[in-house]
């Protein structure tokens, strides 16, 4: 028991580090390779906010959001756009996406070096045990996951119960058609970017209240993220929550009931076995 | 044609003038290389131990008027490197500081892997190479392939086999009985110290009831704690890298981990450990040690926190420090910047550091600090290769 609520509160934090980028790349069909780097400032700010304010991180997340919501609009306007408007399809794009966001991952990178240095960071926040069933578990854990659960949520909704949302989704399906239909491609695509980018952001406030971090570790929520949204399906935000709790799940039994060094290769197991029997992801649609 | 030989003297006398006064100029200062990870898997530790150290060193070195080479006040110049934590990057950063920048001496590289990685270049360039923050059983080994290094932190097997001498003490005390869980990180210094530690315990009498190693970047240690606490151990030992050794710290203490002693590797020492941990950290045992009050050692952190704006830490912080006080005063001894000459006086000498006098026996320093411990908000050392001055090892009671 204790092995499924370890699994299910590791899951939530992995789907937490996937919704983001799932937007960013199934909509606006940036793979945005400086996602953990996303992540990571957030944790810094949070670790910031807290250190030198006192603001709780779970209300510092009200000041991140909208911060990283307007970043990422303007580098999507200003860096992506360019790209997208070049681009003559989308192979091309998803090259040039990730040569520049490759190269916006060591600007993030440097900025955060040069403000915090290269050492290890972290804080004491809700670091108390709660026992369900005779086990203890991390509060702060235990506030991902509910938060991770509430984000994806109304990501869900907003997806298919609002009109935008639903705009949205037809970008993500076919930028071209959805052109024909009277929505705003570009505005959708930004809006997808910079959403994603503020989801991530968000998760990164989260994680910082358990995880220790430092300027360099990045390209390990990167890579999680790129295996979650791949086997959920490109831009399905029901299969990266899946695909984060599956994973979750099986890094804790294999941990738990083979070896903790083996947990790397369940991960990529699990991935090889999505991309051999559904390679169009989880939930994904084959292409027609 | 006489006054065109006369001008072209005189301006080759000018010329050798300039070249001189520039060269005498050179001459007034020292200048010191350093290539260690600023960014990487290591920049976090070498923020911590390594570049702080050489800042405080220079800022001393140069409040006095610089080094006495042959009674003339010498001023420090470090010329920095990142090295990114890759040999390969290390390697060409030595090379650079050694044919482009061309210093006078070098400090040694941060880290065990970064130290052997260099090591065969910087003794083709004949600097002396004082490792101050390698722990390997290599170090005589090293020593004899390159004489003109020096290994200053200890060995892996003394690290280990102390853990089993602590632990032994805590069970005459009855802090502890017979159940150990051990774990350790699949990288160079876990898998030593494991290899080292196991046999050492049981050698000891203690039973293993628990045992795994888990990959370099896991940051998800409720598992590991859980596997454990189910084996209900006396004692938790983890031979880990910064990272981990926070995770499984922060793991443990959720966990409520049951155990009367919780050793954890490097970084216990670090600052950083106690402001994360708090009251938690009371206890807890770790990799490397100081005596925080021998004499100076007070006075020698204040000026740290006072100059870097950061605390040192309480093991590789001053060795790295004093390995640059012994560069310092194997150069006044020499009175000159001849690297031969230094690396000779180096290893004949005896030197005084800020963690007392240190000599070095075959290259490498004998007495070393193995296993510390939190008390009272100040990490003690509680077992050394002979320092004297060891803090008695208390039970770790509870996280709270």
């Amino acid at each position: 028991m204790s092995v499924i609520i370890s699994g299910l509160l590791l899951g939530g934090t992995y789907a937490l580090i996937a919704v983001g980028l799932t937007m960013q790349y199934g909509v606006s069909r940036i793979m945005n390779l400086a996602n953990g780097e996303n992540l990571v400032f957030a944790c810094f700010v949070a670790f910031w906010l807290f250190t030198t304010f006192a603001i709780n991180p779970i209300l510092g997340i009200v000041l991140i959001v909208p911060l990283a919501f307007v970043l990422n609009w303007l580098i999507y306007t200003y860096a992506m756009r360019p790209l997208v408007d070049r681009a003559k399809n989308r192979g091309q794009l998803e090259v040039d996406s990730i040569l520049a966001t490759f190269g916006l991952l060591f600007i993030l990178q440097g900025i955060m070096k040069l403000t915090f240095g290269g050492g290890y960071f972290n804080y004491n926040f809700l670091a108390v045990p709660v026992t369900i069933m005779d086990s203890n578990y991390g509060l702060n854990r235990i506030v991902a996951f509910i938060a991770a659960a509430v984000i994806a949520g109304a990501l869900y909704l907003f997806l298919n119960h609002t009109r935008y949302g639903t705009a949205i989704r037809a970008v993500a399906v076919d930028p071209v058609s959805a052109g024909l239909v009277a929505i705003d491609v570009p505005r959708a695509s930004a809006f997808a970017f910079a959403l994603g980018g503020a989801l991530t952001a968000a998760s990164g406030a989260l994680l910082s209240t358990f995880y220790t971090f430092n300027a360099d570790m990045g390209i390990i929520f990167t890579m999680k993220a790129l295996i979650i949204v791949i086997m959920g399906g490109v831009g399905d935000v029901r299969g990266a929550v899946l695909a984060a709790l599956l994973l979750g799940l099986a890094e804790t039994a294999v941990a738990t009931f083979i070896d903790p060094g083996l947990t790397i290769a369940a991960t990529y197991a699990l991935f090889m076995l999505v991309l051999l029997f559904r390679p169009q992801g989880i939930f994904g649609k084959r292409p027609s | 044609m006489k006054r065109r030989t006369m001008i072209k003297t005189l301006a080759a006398a000018t010329l050798a003038g300039v070249l001189m006064a520039g060269g005498a100029y050179a001459q007034e200062v020292i200048k010191l290389g350093a290539s260690a990870p600023k960014s990487g898997p290591l920049a976090g530790g070498a923020e911590v131990s390594h570049w702080p150290a050489i800042k405080l060193w220079l800022h001393d070195v140069n409040a006095r008027g610089g080094i006495d080479v042959g009674g003339k006040k010498m001023p420090v110049e470090v010329i920095e490197y990142d090295d990114r934590t890759s040999g390969e990057e290390a390697i060409k950063n030595i090379q650079r500081l050694a044919t482009v920048d061309k210093v006078d001496f070098l400090v040694a590289p941060y880290a065990t892997g970064l130290n052997l990685a260099t090591a065969p270049l910087i003794a083709k360039y004949g600097y002396p190479q004082l490792a101050a923050t390698a722990v390997t059983d290599g170090v005589d080994e090293f020593a004899k392939r390159w004489p003109n290094s020096f290994w200053l932190l200890g060995t892996s097997a003394s690290f280990a086999e102390s853990v089993a001498d602590v632990l032994v003490k805590l069970r005459d005390k009855g802090a502890i009985g017979d159940k150990v869980a051990v774990v350790n990180v699949a990288d160079a210094f876990g898998i030593e110290l494991m290899n080292a530690g196991k046999p050492a315990m049981e050698a000891a009498g203690f039973e293993i009831v628990y045992e795994t190693s888990y990959p370099l970047g896991q940051q998800d240690f409720a598992p590991i704690i859980s596997a454990a606490q189910a084996a209900e151990p006396d004692a938790f030992v983890a031979f880990s890298y910064p990272g981990d050794t926070f995770g499984l710290s922060a793991q443990a203490k959720i966990a409520n981990l049951d155990v009367g002693a919780f050793y954890v590797g490097v970084a216990t020492a670090f600052p950083a450990y106690l402001g994360a941990n708090g009251a938690a950290a009371e206890g807890v045992l770790g990799a490397g040690a100081v005596n925080p009050d021998a004499p100076g050692m007070a006075e020698w952190r204040a000026r740290h926190k006072d100059v870097t704006g950061v605390d040192a830490d309480y093991w590789a912080s001053a060795m790295t420090y004093s390995s640059l006080q012994i560069l310092e005063q194997a150069i006044s001894k020499v009175g000159s910047l001849d690297k031969a000459a230094v690396t000779e006086a180096i290893k004949g000498g005896t030197f005084d550091t800020v963690l007392g006098e240190m000599t070095l026996d075959g290259n490498v320093n004998r007495k070393f600090w193995t296993v510390g411990q939190w008390q009272g908000g100040k990490f003690y050392g509680v077992a050394s290769t002979g320092i004297g001055g060891e803090a008695e090892p208390v039970a770790k009671n509870g996280w709270e």
